[in-house]
C-alpha cells in the first residue's frame, strides 16, 4: 500500500486529506437528499441534533458506535497484514451463535458478570473459528481471502437461519430467534454515565460493551505498533517477499491476524445481542460487519480514528433515525448511500485530491513537498 | 409421465433462475479477464434493474427501460473504472462501495419518487418484455408482413421473433416436440439473449484482436502497453461490456421473473454470479454450465420445499441455498482442479516511470 506520490506534511496526510475526501463524501450525499426533493442543510442538522441534542441521543450514538468500533478494528487488523477480511458481517453472525449458547445454558445460574466473561471468549472463539478456514486456504492453497470471506459470509447466514427456524427457536414460538435471555446475560447499562453530565435518558442500550470496545482499541494499538507479531504483520502487509526474506513465516501471520479479525468481529455480537435484544435473533448484524469497512477505511486503520470514525456513524445511525421521522422520504438507507461514499471516497479514491493538494502545498512553500512533486507531477 | 413433467418443470425454472446468474456471470468475465476484480456485479445489477423498471414504467415501453436499464449499469461500471483504472484505488474497495451507493441509492429514490416503499409501479404489458409462446409465434406469423414503408417495424419483430421461431420448428419433431416447446419456448428475447451471449463471448475473447488483448491485458498489461496499446483504454472498454451485459441481467430481474423493482431484488445474485465465474474458472462456456448448475440448485431448493428425497430424506432449503458457496469454495481450496485467475487481476496498472 505503498503511495506512488511525494511526501506532504504529516498533519495534511492524516488530517487534511481525509477531510477532504469526507467532505466530498458528504456533499455527493447532500445531492441525493436534493434529488429526492429535501434541504440537505436541514438534513444534517435534524441528523446532529438527532445525535447529541439529547442525553437519550448521545446514549443511542454510542451504542451503534460501539457495534462500529468492534468491526472498524477488525477490518482493520486484517488490513495490516495486507488482507481485506470483507467476511466481518459472517463472524459476527456466526459469533451469535457461540453467545447463545453461553446465555442459554448458564443465564439462569450465573451473574451476568460470570456470564460476560465466558461469553466474550466464546464469541471470540467462534468469530475466529469462523476467520480460521479462509484464512488456511489463502495461506496454504493461495484461495484470494475476498472471495472465500464473501462466501463465508452466505454461509455463515444460511447456518444461522437453519439453527434459528429449528434447533434453537424454543418450542411453541413463531418468531425465528432464541428465547429471551434472563438476568444472568443481561449487561449492565452504562447511561448514568451521560447522567452525570445532567442528561435525561429514557432508555437507551447504551452497555458495558462500550468499554470493552475502548478497551480492544487500545490491545489493537498496542499489538500492532508495540509487538513483534504487530510488527511481523505490518511487514508482511507491506511486502509479503520482504516479510519472507525475513524469515516470517506466512501461514502463520496470516492466520494469526485473520483470527485476532475474526475474534474482534465476533465480539461485536456482544453488544446487540448481550447488551440490546437479550436474544439471538435472525439477521441481528444487520450490515454492521460492511459499515465496519467504512469505520476502518476513514480511520485510516488507526484505532483513535476508527473509534472517531466510529462514533460518527453512530451519529449517522442514531441521526438517521430521527432523520426518517421529520423527513420521511429519506429512511435510513440514505446511510447505506454514505457508506457506500465515504468507501468510494476516503477509500477507492483516497489519492484523488492528493497531486492538487501537492500541487498546492509546492506553490506555497515548495520546501514542504520537495522539488520532486512539483516536477513529478505526471507521475 | 408425471416425473416427467416434474423433471421438465425443475429444469424450465433452472433455466429462468440461471439467466440472470449467466448474464451477470459474463459481465464478470469481461472486466476480470482484463484484470479489474469485480465484486461490484450486485450493485450494477441492482441499479439495473431499478432503472429499467422506472424508465419502463415512466415511458410506458420495455425497449426505453431496457436501455436505461444498461446507460446507468455502465455508468456505475465508469465509475469503478475511475477509481481503479484511472486513480489506480483498491478493486475490492471501490466494488463494495458501488455496491452499498446502488443498494441505498435505490431504495431511497424509489421511494421519493413512487412513493410504494421502495417498489416501482407494478409493470403492465407492453412495459415488460413477454415471454413467447407458441401462440404468439402463429399470430405473429399470421400477422407478420413485410413491408418496406414500415421498414424498421418489420425488422424489429423479424429480430424478436427469429430465435422463438427457430425453437418452435425444433418443437414440431415428433416425439422430443412437447419437451422441447416445454423448455425452449415460453421465454422472453432477454433469455435467448443471454445464452446467445456465451458463444457471443467465447468469439470475442478468443477470435477477435480485442479479444486477444483483452486476455492480455489481464495477464500482462506491460506488454500490452510495450504493444502501443493503451492499457486503461482497453480496460475502459472491457467494463463498458461489463455494465451492458449486468444493466440486462438487472432488467431480466425487473421486467421479466417479476414486474416491477422490489428493493433489494439481487439478493445475493451478484455474488453467485461471481463465484460462478471462478467455478468456471473465467472461462465462458463453462460459465454457461455453472450457472445452471447454481440455477438448478436454485430450483431443485424451491421444488423439494417440505418434500423429501429418495435416498438422502428431507433436504433443509438453508443447506440448498449454501450449496454454491460451499462447492465455490472447495473449488478454491483446489479439490476440485485449480482455479487459477487472471494473473495482474487487481492489481492497478503504473506505466514504467
Amino acid at each position: 500500500m505503498s503511495t506512488p506520490y511525494a511526501k506532504l506534511p504529516a498533519w495534511a496526510d492524516y488530517g487534511l486529506i481525509p477531510l477532504i475526501n469526507l467532505s466530498v463524501a458528504f456533499i455527493v450525499a447532500g445531492f441525493v437528499v436534493l434529488l429526492v426533493g429535501e434541504n440537505p442543510f436541514r438534513a444534517a442538522v435534524i441528523l446532529v441534533e438527532g445525535a447529541f441534542g439529547k442525553g437519550t441521543g448521545i446514549a443511542f450514538t454510542l451504542f451503534y458506535a460501539t457495534t462500529f468500533i468492534f468491526t472498524g478494528l477488525s477490518v482493520a487488523v486484517a488490513a495490516h497484514c495486507g488482507l481485506f477480511n470483507i467476511g466481518t458481517e459472517g463472524q459476527a453472525y456466526i459469533a451469535g451463535l457461540g453467545i447463545a449458547i453461553v446465555c442459554l445454558s448458564f443465564d439462569s445460574v450465573l451473574p451476568w458478570w460470570l456470564t460476560f466473561p465466558m461469553a466474550i471468549v466464546a464469541s471470540a472463539a467462534v468469530g475466529a473459528l469462523w476467520a480460521l478456514i479462509p484464512a488456511y486456504l489463502q495461506a496454504k492453497r493461495g484461495s484470494h481471502i475476498v472471495i472465500t470471506t464473501i462466501m463465508f459470509n452466505f454461509i455463515a447466514a444460511s447456518v444461522m437461519v437453519y439453527l434459528l427456524v429449528g434447533p434453537l427457536k424454543p418450542a411453541g414460538s413463531q418468531a425465528p430467534q432464541t428465547r429471551n435471555f434472563l438476568a444472568g446475560a443481561e449487561l449492565p447499562k452504562l447511561n448514568w454515565i451521560i447522567e452525570l453530565f445532567g442528561a435525561k435518558i429514557r432508555s437507551a442500550p447504551l452497555n458495558i460493551c462500550f468499554l470493552l470496545a475502548l478497551v480492544m482499541a487500545f490491545v489493537v494499538w498496542l499489538l500492532i505498533w508495540r509487538t513483534k507479531l504487530g510488527y511481523e504483520m505490518r511487514t508482511y502487509g507491506h511486502s509479503p517477499k520482504a516479510a519472507r526474506y525475513a524469515g516470517i513465516s506466512e501461514t502463520r501471520i496470516i492466520i494469526t491476524a485473520m483470527m485476532i479479525s475474526g475474534a474482534l468481529a465476533g465480539m461485536m455480537a456482544l453488544n446487540p445481542v448481550m447488551g440490546d435484544q437479550h436474544n439471538v435473533a435472525i439477521d441481528f448484524v444487520s450490515g454492521a460487519g460492511f459499515v465496519g469497512i467504512a469505520v476502518a477505511l476513514m480511520g485510516r486503520l488507526h484505532p483513535i480514528g476508527i473509534v472517531l470514525a466510529a462514533i460518527l456513524f453512530g451519529m449517522l445511525y442514531q441521526g438517521g433515525a430521527e432523520l426518517s421521522f421529520e423527513m420521511p422520504a429519506i429512511t435510513r438507507d440514505m446511510i447505506v448511500i454514505i457508506q457506500g461514499l465515504v468507501i468510494l471516497f476516503a477509500g477507492a479514491l483516497e489519492h484523488m485530491f492528493r497531486p492538487y493538494i501537492q500541487a498546492l502545498f509546492a506553490s506555497f512553500s515548495p520546501r514542504s513537498v520537495g522539488m520532486e512533486a512539483v516536477k513529478g507531477k505526471g507521475a | 409421465m408425471d416425473l416427467l413433467n416434474a423433471v421438465v418443470q425443475v429444469l424450465d425454472s433452472t433455466i429462468r433462475l440461471s439467466v440472470p446468474l449467466l448474464l451477470a456471470c459474463l459481465a464478470g468475465l469481461y472486466s476480470e479477464r482484463a484484470g479489474i476484480f469485480d465484486i461490484g456485479l450486485e450493485g450494477k445489477m441492482l441499479v439495473g434493474a431499478f432503472a429499467g423498471a422506472a424508465a419502463a414504467s415512466v415511458f410506458h415501453s420495455a425497449f426505453l427501460g431496457l436501455g436505461m436499464a444498461i446507460l446507468i449499469s455502465v455508468a456505475f461500471a465508469m465509475v469503478h473504472g475511475f477509481a481503479s483504472i484511472t486513480h489506480r484505488g483498491n478493486q475490492i474497495v471501490s466494488g463494495v462501495a458501488i455496491n452499498f451507493i446502488a443498494a441505498g441509492s435505490t431504495i431511497i429514490l424509489g421511494q421519493a419518487w413512487f412513493q410504494q416503499g421502495g417498489r416501482t409501479p407494478a409493470l403492465q404489458s407492453g412495459e415488460r418484455f413477454e415471454s413467447i409462446t407458441a401462440d404468439t409465434i402463429s399470430n405473429f406469423l399470421a400477422n407478420y408482413s413485410f413491408s418496406s414503408a414500415d421498414l424498421l417495424a418489420s425488422i424489429r419483430g423479424l429480430v424478436l421473433y427469429l430465435p422463438a421461431l427457430l425453437f418452435d420448428a425444433l418443437a414440431r419433431i415428433p416425439g422430443f416436440g412437447p419437451v422441447f416447446s416445454e423448455l425452449l419456448l415460453g421465454h422472453s428475447i432477454l433469455v435467448y439473449f443471454a445464452f446467445a451471449m456465451v458463444p457471443f463471448t467465447w468469439w470475442v475473447l478468443y477470435r477477435t484482436r480485442f479479444g486477444l488483448r483483452l486476455r492480455a491485458v489481464g495477464e500482462n498489461p506491460a506488454a500490452v502497453d510495450t504493444a502501443g496499446i493503451s492499457v486503461a483504454w482497453l480496460r475502459y472498454r472491457a467494463l463498458i461490456c461489463t455494465g451492458v451485459l449486468t444493466g440486462v441481467a438487472g432488467a431480466y430481474l425487473s421486467m421479466v421473473q417479476t414486474s416491477g423493482f422490489v428493493k433489494d431484488m439481487t439478493a445475493g445474485k451478484g455474488y453467485i454470479a461471481l463465484a460462478a465465474l471462478i467455478f468456471a474458472k473465467w472461462k465462458p462456456v463453462n460459465a454457461m454450465f455453472a450457472c445452471l448448475l447454481f440455477g438448478f440448485l436454485d430450483a431443485a431448493s424451491i421444488r423439494l420445499q417440505g418434500s423429501p428425497l429418495p435416498v438422502v430424506g428431507k433436504v433443509s432449503a438453508q443447506f440448498m441455498q449454501a450449496l454454491p458457496y460451499v462447492l465455490t469454495v472447495i473449488l478454491l481450496a483446489g479439490f476440485i482442479g485449480k482455479a487459477i485467475p487472471p494473473r495482474a487481476g487487481g492489481v492497478p496498472y503504473v506505466k514504467e516511470r
